[in-house]
């Protein structure tokens, strides 16, 4: 079994479609999924475009008076879309500080969306990121600003103590639904809560509060426990991290025994409990790996980018991580790009709302309506005819579901 | 594709139906634009500008200030508390002369914001930083006081001798209220040799019912419920939006159960609950955001930290509305008493979330 792995082939964990699926087009289907992606983007723009407009005063204004002068509201609306949109591409892209930002926005996004993609492709619905990610970010942390100790040493210690906890919480489901089939979806979710109610509790105890403080906000890590900066930009290696995350993510699948495993397990698992895999193995490994890879989400957020730990420490990263890896179509590629994407929109909505006083839900409507594009590409077929059929993500997504 | 075009087509006379009349404006000139050049920023925390809460209050008084002195106003509303620092940055690079920062969460970013730039006055609402420094003024309030007086209100109402409170998270700005309602129920029962229960918070434990958070309203609704059904006929939620909640249990109780608002006046913030409402613990902050902010414009700003207290009307109780008929003029004399006794430091409060004076 283990001999062939090295030369199978990228489509190989979806065996039950023997026939090749975009034959009209006769393109690759990752340039289909690609196009798809694309025109998700393009209508949620327009559909946030919407939005702008009828939320923006002068166009209502403009619109009071629309008999007399039709042409004002039209160039209202313009100049309000023109300028929200010109507002969010320059602070996510225009220069290099934008850049950073968007870069630092997208670190978490995307070791949160590969913890939720490796459980996607074993067939597991991973909607615990969130909850590994505040474990892993509290051992971090813990270690961070309790621990004392030289430059190198310090870090890499905070960020192991980070996958360790993650590993942990993620593992519990993994065995919990090998052992006794529970569903890992419900346990994810209840873990999530375990998981902030946990650090909740612990923010009001001596060992966690910041001293001199009533609130519960933990001290700031020690500089040696801080992953380094890029110059003055809130960029830090924690984003090589994520990129080396992904690399291995990739390897891992695509490369090696316990990856052709834990994909045979995700495209169907009684045959590959017929051809002598265990599967229970593979859920375990599959959620060990991805609570580590959200842990590492979790050391981003409290070791890179100068916060304390508090309630909101895991802010949504772990939600927006499901998001993320669906619009990757749970490959590490496509959830670098779409966590890139994400953290560019995160951090152009901020200058949005600054510059246009566009609020900042704008961009959270723009990400859902991409997302939902990306998960119904009927619909996106329907509006842009021209795209070709493909064989969706949908595949992966009801494997998910029916583990 | 007929279809769009006949959907376009009704679109578009919908609009011109409804649009066609008005006439164009005549271009008018702003009024009170002294000081347009003066751009007054804030930053709220996570909650967002609409919490109907702290964040909100707080915007009122920036409003009420770029009002009042024709300032610039720009504001930015954090999603997460990933957002502070970035949002401080962009005030910073925005050209802002005055940056008022929402919440002890902020306190971080906007020290080190204070310190990098020191042309730059800062305020910040219910946090203080750990040493003073030069252009950070701290907003407290002392709401302990007001709520004080609340508990002893509350324990005068109650005929079932049980009164309930419960927070939205279990932190400072939060459990001072409870602190000072037990305080207060306390007081009562010592002067009135009475056994009232405080339902839903122990104060020499520090513990007590909580939400969770500041959202749901549904959980705010059955955790008033819970306290009812323990027997509690005043309720006191400390839980922004999902406070609203208890006020819901309350209205359905058809007059048995009422309730004591916080932070506004909840006959103006919540009027459709005024028939339930005694009164309200009103939190001043948009009138201390509001002060901060026209002291800087008058040269006038200092870093000494305010503090909201009976004294100095920061903090108060609201007035009755509807039920200023049913609280005896008695006790509205021994609310007077009560609120003289704290200014002059007769009675003195004993919880520890109150802010310190630095």
């Amino acid at each position: 079994m283990s001999n062939d792995t090295a030369t199978e082939p990228e489509q190989s964990p979806a065996p039950a479609s023997p026939v090749k699926e975009p034959a009209a087009s006769g393109l690759p289907s990752w340039a289909v999924q690609g196009l798809v992606s694309l025109s998700a983007i393009v209508l949620a723009l327009v559909v946030g475009a919407i939005l702008i407009i009828v939320g923006d005063d002068e166009v209502k204004a403009a619109v009071g008076y629309f008999g007399a002068a039709p042409l004002d509201t039209l160039s209202a609306a313009a100049t309000a879309v023109g300028e929200a949109y010109k507002a969010l591409a320059v602070g996510a892209l225009g220069g290099m500080n934008p850049i950073a930002e968007s870069l630092t926005q997208a670190t978490p996004l995307i070791c949160g969306g590969l913890a939720v993609s490796l459980a996607f492709r074993t067939g597991l619905f991973n909607i615990g990121a969130q909850g590994q990610l505040i474990i892993g970010a509290i051992l971090a942390a813990y270690v961070g600003f309790a621990w004392h100790l030289p430059p190198v040493l310090h870090l890499v210690l905070a960020v192991v103590a980070g996958l360790i906890g993650g590993a942990i919480w993620g593992g519990v489901v993994g065995l919990l639904k090998a052992r006794t089939g529970a569903h890992e979806v419900i346990v994810t979710i209840m873990l999530n809560y375990v998981a902030i109610y946990l650090l909740q509790w612990l923010l009001t105890t001596t060992t966690f509060k910041r001293p001199g403080r009533e609130d519960p906000i933990s001290p700031i890590v020690d500089p040696n426990a801080q992953y380094p900066q890029f110059g003055d930009t809130r960029l830090h290696i924690g984003f090589l991290l994520a990129l080396l995350a992904a690399v291995f993510v990739w390897w891992l699948l695509n490369r090696s025994t316990i990856g052709f495993e834990l994909r045979a397990v995700g495209a169907n698992a009684d045959a590959s409990r017929t051809a002598g895999m265990s599967v229970g193995r593979a859920y375990i490994i599959a959620m060990v790996v991805a609570g580590a890879l959200a842990g590492l989400a979790g050391t981003q957020q409290v070791l890179g980018t100068d916060l304390p730990l508090t309630d909101g420490v895991a802010a949504t990263v772990g939600f927006d991580a499901i998001t993320v890896a669906l619009l990757g179509r749970g490959t590490p590629l496509g959830t670098v790009l779409a966590g890139l994407l994400f953290g560019a929109l995160n951090a152009g909505g901020l200058q949005m709302q600054l510059q246009t006083q566009t609020p900042l839900t704008l961009t959270t409507v723009l990400q859902a309506v991409i997302v939902l594009f990306v998960a119904a590409p009927a619909l996106v077929r329907s509006v842009f005819r021209f795209l070709p059929k493909e064989r969706g993500i949908g595949a992966v997504l009801a494997k998910g579901w029916n583990g | 594709m007929k279809k769009y075009v006949r959907g376009l087509a009704i679109v578009g006379a919908v609009t011109l139906a409804v649009a066609a009349c008005g006439s164009k404006p005549a271009e008018d000139s702003a009024g009170g634009s002294a000081n347009k050049d003066f751009k007054a920023c804030m930053v709220s925390d996570s909650g967002g500008f609409d919490d109907k809460s702290f964040n909100q209050t707080s915007y009122a008084g920036l409003q009420a200030a770029v009002k009042d002195k024709g300032l610039t106003e720009v504001k930015a509303e954090s999603k997460s508390d990933n957002d502070y620092p970035t949002n401080m940055t962009a005030m910073v690079q925005a050209g802002c002369k005055v940056i008022v920062s929402v919440g002890f969460k902020l306190e971080d970013a906007t020290d080190k914001a204070a310190q990098a730039n020191p042309d730059i006055k800062f305020a910040i609402v219910d946090s203080a930083p750990a040493k003073p420094i030069t252009n950070v003024k701290p907003l407290g309030f002392n709401t302990a006081q007001s709520s004080f007086q609340a508990g002893y209100l509350a324990a005068a109402m109650s005929k079932s001798g049980k009164v309930g409170t419960f927070g939205g998270i279990k932190i400072p700005p939060v459990t001072i209220f409870m602190d000072g309602f037990a305080e207060g129920v306390r007081y009562y029962n010592t002067q009135k040799s009475k056994n009232v229960q405080v339902l839903g918070w122990d104060d020499a434990k520090q513990s007590g019912l909580f939400t969770g958070d500041f959202e749901d309203k549904a959980k705010g609704q059955n955790t008033a419920q819970n306290l009812i059904t323990q027997g509690a006929d005043i309720i006191f939620p400390v839980a922004g939006p999902a406070g609203l909640g208890g006020l819901q249990a309350a209205k359905a109780s058809n007059g048995k159960v009422n309730a004591i608002w916080v932070d506004t006046d909840g006959c103006e913030s919540a009027a459709e609950y005024c028939s339930v409402l005694i009164t309200s613990v009103k939190k001043g902050m948009d009138v201390a955001v509001q002060d901060a902010i026209v002291s800087v414009v008058d040269n006038k700003f200092d870093n000494s930290q305010f503090i909201g207290t009976l004294e100095n009307g920061g903090t108060s109780l609201a007035p009755f509305h509807e039920f200023d008929s049913k609280v005896p003029a008695e006790l509205k004399s021994e609310l007077d008493q009560i609120k003289a006794d704290i200014v002059s430091g007769k009675i003195t409060i004993a919880s520890k979330a109150q802010p310190k004076a630095s």
